[in-house]
């Protein structure tokens, strides 16, 4: 899966939530961990670094789940 | 309805015809022929005596329509009255005394029989409707013996005393699915009266008067005229002047199971009648709770694809999509297609194979596909075509209500008096559900339509107010918070009821959010196109209207934003206190027949059935229990997220119950690029779809009237399903998944669909009561159905949100990444036509392609001129995803800078141009808003000519040895 395009899906995800009141990023981990694969998640923080992301997608990255299973 | 009882219903009740609609209010007693009669007030006389089993002779009057009172033969005696009153238009009063039957009364009615038969042909042997004709019963009930009148001026002789007669009109054979004989009319009106009251659309008319009274469409013919062959006249007809054709040809049906129809999410319920295996017609069912009578062209006339030469009807094999298809046994495609799928997992892992669910399949078979993947294959990866269409549905409004699901019934409809339309187009999408609302319309009630087009129910005759907002594609969440931004700051919301039922804190912030000027409608006008007066109307009449109930479709949900405008629309009903109770609510109008149904079964991959997402340990808990496996806690992966594996080489093995993602998701040549990548394709199917060029196994499926099981409609109603004939393939489509199951080696062993029901009860609270005998014996029940609703729920939230309070969401827009430019200026959307459906896999082997052969581009006289295109040129339609070409309509019923098509056609494939956009929150894919440019061309594209080149080599099939 191209991370680019997972970028582009964590930026809109962010865009929804920078208008909520509360925590933003932590909602944002939130929907990205409770919607997306394990596989898709593994791919995106492998590439996060060199990624253009939105502010709040990278508030989120520490509270996005690499993949628990063994 | 014509009054013919077939002997031997299998379910439901024998109907008769009551004569006049069914009418409430405090009881009235009466006396008929010397029996004591309660009814409601405002019934007639004729019905009361129907009630009281007393059978009244009748020929205009049926209990679909209002009581017209021209045959004279439902004439009674009652004393006190003078003269001989019409009983189907003499209201009951209290006391009254009634006599059905006297010397006098026989004398009448034999007389109007008499004059009737004068003017009828007497083939009564031959003719189509025999042993189905409420004449020839009236000629029996009234005792007619003899017709005195000599042979004269007639409507019946094709010629007469000298030449030709100038009053025979021929049979006019233009509809594909009924004929119009003037010859056998009696001029009862009953055709013209349905076409109005019934389906709303006037397309018939009576010219002339007395002995001249003709029925005429106003045109050449039917097919010519506005009739959209719903079928209500040919229902209504008592004789063989409008007549199936079917029955023409087969004969009268012997035997009927009822059962619901596979088209669209209003889930009509239908009688199939039979002869043998043989089906003769489809006609509505009274008693459907989603239909009460009425059809549209789809369910009522085009089932013949189901005995279509196209059929697959052997399972298939191919190592390549380069080879020829091998037609095999079931046993050695299934062996094939385990193989695959264990060869995928064993050598990338267990999560590079997935399921695709479908919402044109029943509950049961749903749930097995999604069991296979969850229990079977152990992952995850199941989606549903309802991740196209309706996934920002189940997000949005169990973010807010705290449940996925619309919350009111279909006859809610009768008490609306506002009503909100967005992005949908009933008349079209939703044709029965349509026929409700116009009716509801001409009783006065309002109507709101937030669209990009002038949809046809704006054009309907209705007595009360008509709003239509033409916003610019792309823009609902701004136009719908500009909205609530005009009852926020002009007070209109209902404090009341947000108070006792939502968040006040979430309400607060809410209403500061919305009071931003920058939310006002002056200000979003020039974004969204909607002139900011016309939008406040808007938002006044729907927050003043004592009922304002909002139906929404898919130009709500498949935008980038659909989830937020969802969102936007629960907003709107829970802060004019729209919610929990009838004639009000949130409703969204599902796409295909089991929407709604395939999102319950599970079949998205983080939800398990019951919308309890996989992480949820005691909902799993409960699955690895009566499944005995254990479960995967990580959400899988959706349709999109598959195809983008597949792609980067991480998923392998697919299978696909009855969905054509090829032609029906966007990005046609990405879908193609990850099926190509996949080395086990596995398509189950009628018919070899669009996808099934890039398979290596084809399972045939069977259709509606080959299984039994459940669709759930748009209303949450669970309806049957009912085997009417054997599958025509040998397995029904819950038996091939689960011996696909069981060549992986899961051990499953249903013998019917009701045990599989019997499972989803046992495991999912919503479903907790139901049981195929509850249904038999209700006809139908919504859910939630359990030990709180053991009767089903019409309504929902009637004494608060599932979640508890309801939750206010700010709403703020986004605009759409698909941008307009130099080289892209005109917005495409998309949308359907009431005689196709989706991909028209179905329709376009039925003879619905008469009304629409092609896919057609709508656009404006402005940009027409502007680029020299004039009506039925070749236009190419390019985006930044890709071009074809296709006819071009002009209309103004699309703004300028709006272009619109449909996508039911595969030579068109309108989905080449849409891009690959998506609902943040969802994926669901931005259909409706893409930007593009239409120039002349001169014919299809490469890529037209090309895909139909691959066309005839992938579909090529060897003989079985």
């Amino acid at each position: 899966m191209k991370p680019e395009k997972l970028a582009g899906m964590a930026n809109q995800i962010a865009q929804f939530f920078e208008s909520q009141p509360g925590d933003q990023s932590h909602a944002v981990a939130d929907h990205i961990n409770a919607n997306w694969a394990p596989t898709m998640r593994d791919t995106f923080l492998a590439a996060a670094d060199k990624l253009d992301l939105h502010p709040l997608v990278k508030a989120a990255l520490p509270e996005i789940r690499a993949p628990q299973r063994g | 309805m014509k009054d013919f009882i077939i002997p031997d219903g299998v379910h439901g009740p024998k109907l008769s015809d009551m004569g006049t609609p069914e009418k409430s209010g405090p009881p009235v007693t009466l006396v008929i022929d010397g029996m004591d009669v309660s009814v409601p007030e405002g019934t007639s006389v004729m019905r009361a005596a129907a009630e009281a089993g007393i059978t009244v002779p009748k020929l205009c009057a049926t209990d679909m329509l209002d009581a017209y009172g021209s045959c004279r033969l439902c004439v009674v005696e009652i004393e006190g009255m003078r003269g001989t009153p019409a009983s189907c238009t003499t209201p009951v009063r209290e006391g009254m005394v009634v006599k059905t039957q006297t010397d006098q009364l026989t004398r009448l009615r034999r007389g109007v029989m008499e004059l009737y038969i004068s003017d009828h042909p007497l083939d009564c042997l031959t003719c189509a409707a025999n042993g189905d004709c409420e004449l020839q019963d009236m000629a029996g009930a009234v005792g007619l013996r003899d017709v005195r009148y000599a042979p004269g001026e007639n409507h019946v002789e094709t010629r007469a005393a000298e030449g030709a007669n100038p009053l025979y009109i021929p049979r006019d054979d233009s509809n594909p699915y009924f004929f119009y004989d003037p010859s056998k009319c009696i001029v009862c009106m009953r055709c013209v009266r349905a076409c109005e009251e019934v389906q709303g659309t006037f397309a018939l008319t009576v010219d002339g008067r007395g002995f001249d009274a003709r029925i005429s469409t106003g045109t050449e013919d039917f097919l010519n005229s506005d009739c959209v062959s719903c079928g209500a006249c040919v229902q209504a007809c008592p004789t063989a002047t409008l007549q199936e054709k079917t029955v023409d040809e087969i004969g009268v049906p012997e035997h009927s199971v009822v059962t619901t129809c596979a088209y669209c999410g209003v889930g009509c319920s239908f009688e199939a009648q039979m002869r043998g295996d043989q089906l003769v017609r489809m006609v509505p069912w009274k008693e459907g709770k989603a239909n009460r009578g009425h059809s549209c062209v789809k369910g009522r006339f085009a089932w013949g694809y189901a005995n279509h030469g196209d059929r697959i009807l052997n399972p298939m094999i191919r190592d390549s999509i380069t080879d020829a298809w091998r037609e095999v046994s079931w046993e050695e495609a299934l062996e094939f297609a385990a193989n695959g799928i264990k060869r995928a997992q064993a050598k990338h892992g267990k999560d590079s194979v997935g399921v695709i669910t479908s919402s044109r399949c029943t509950n049961e078979e749903t749930f097995l596909v999604q069991k296979l993947a969850r229990a079977v294959m152990g992952t995850n990866n199941t989606d549903t075509c309802a991740r196209v269409c309706h996934s920002p549905t189940g997000y949005g409004l169990k973010q807010t209500f705290g449940t996925s699901a619309g919350t009111q019934d279909f006859d809610s409809v009768e008490q609306v008096d506002c009503a909100v339309v967005i992005g949908a187009n009933p008349t079209d999408g939703h044709p029965v559900f349509g026929s409700r609302l116009r009716k509801r319309l001409r009783q006065g009630a309002k109507l709101i339509v937030v669209d990009p087009r002038r949809i046809d129910l704006l054009e309907t005759p209705h007595m009360g107010e008509g709003h239509h907002l033409p916003l610019r594609p792309g823009t609902n969440v701004a136009v719908l918070t500009a909205m609530a931004h005009v009852i926020v700051t002009e007070g209109l919301f209902d404090e009341a009821f947000i108070r006792e039922r939502c968040d006040w804190d979430e309400w607060s912030d809410y209403a500061e959010f919305a009071a931003d000027p920058a939310h006002s409608p002056e200000a979003v006008e020039e974004l969204t196109g909607v002139p900011a007066e016309a939008l406040r109307q808007a938002a006044r009449t729907y927050a003043a209207a004592p009922n304002g109930a909002i139906y929404y479709g898919l130009g709500v949900t498949e935008h980038s934003q659909g989830s937020t405008t969802v969102i936007a629309i629960a907003n709107l009903a829970m802060m004019t206190g729209n919610i929990g109770r009838p004639g009000v609510g949130v409703n969204p109008l599902r796409g295909q027949n089991n929407v709604q149904g395939s999102c319950d079964m599970g079949s998205f991959p983080h939800e398990l059935p019951g919308y309890r997402h996989v992480s949820d340990d005691t909902a799993r808990h409960g699955f690895e229990v009566e499944w005995g496996v254990t479960l995967d806690p990580e959400p899988g992966l959706r349709i999109p997220n598959m195809l983008d594996a597949a792609v980067a080489g991480d998923f392998k093995a697919i299978y696909i119950q009855g969905e054509d993602i090829l032609q029906s998701d966007p990005d046609t040549h990405h879908v193609a690029a990850g099926l190509a990548a996949m080395e086990c394709v596995i398509v189950h199917d009628l018919f070899l779809n669009e996808t099934a060029r890039y398979a290596h196994v084809f399972l045939p499926g069977s259709t509606f009237l080959e299984k039994d099981g459940t669709f759930t409609n748009a209303e949450r109603r669970i309806n049957p399903v009912r085997k009417v004939m054997a599958p025509k393939a040998g397995l029904a489509d819950w038996e091939a998944t689960q011996a696909l199951a069981n060549a992986l080696g899961a051990g499953w062993s249903y013998t019917h669909p009701s045990e599989i029901m019997d499972e989803i009860a046992r495991t999912t609270p919503a479903f907790a009561g139901v049981t195929y005998d509850l249904i038999d014996q209700m006809g139908s029940v919504q859910w939630p159905c359990n030990d709180a609703h053991p009767q089903g729920s019409p309504v929902m939230h009637e004494d608060g949100f599932v979640r508890g309070a309801g939750r206010f969401i700010r709403t703020a827009y986004v605009a759409t990444e698909e941008r307009t430019g130099p080289r892209f200026p005109l917005l495409l959307t998309t949308g359907r036509i009431l005689s196709q459906y989706n991909v028209g896999a179905q329709t376009r082997r039925t003879e619905n392609s008469v009304w629409h052969a092609e896919d057609r581009l709508e656009i404006h006289p402005h940009d027409a001129e502007t680029r020299g295109i004039r009506d039925g040129d070749w236009v190419r339609l390019a985006s930044r995803a890709g071009e074809t070409s296709l006819r071009a309509t002009i209309t103004d019923r699309v703004s300028p800078g709006v272009v619109y098509t449909t996508f039911h056609h595969p030579d068109t494939q309108a989905n080449v141009v849409t891009t690959d956009n998506s609902d943040w929150a969802t994926n669901c894919p931005e259909y409706k808003v893409t930007a593009v440019q239409v120039g002349l061309s001169n014919g299809p594209s490469d890529w037209q000519e090309l895909y139909t080149a691959q066309t005839k080599l992938t579909r090529r099939v060897e003989a079985a040895e």
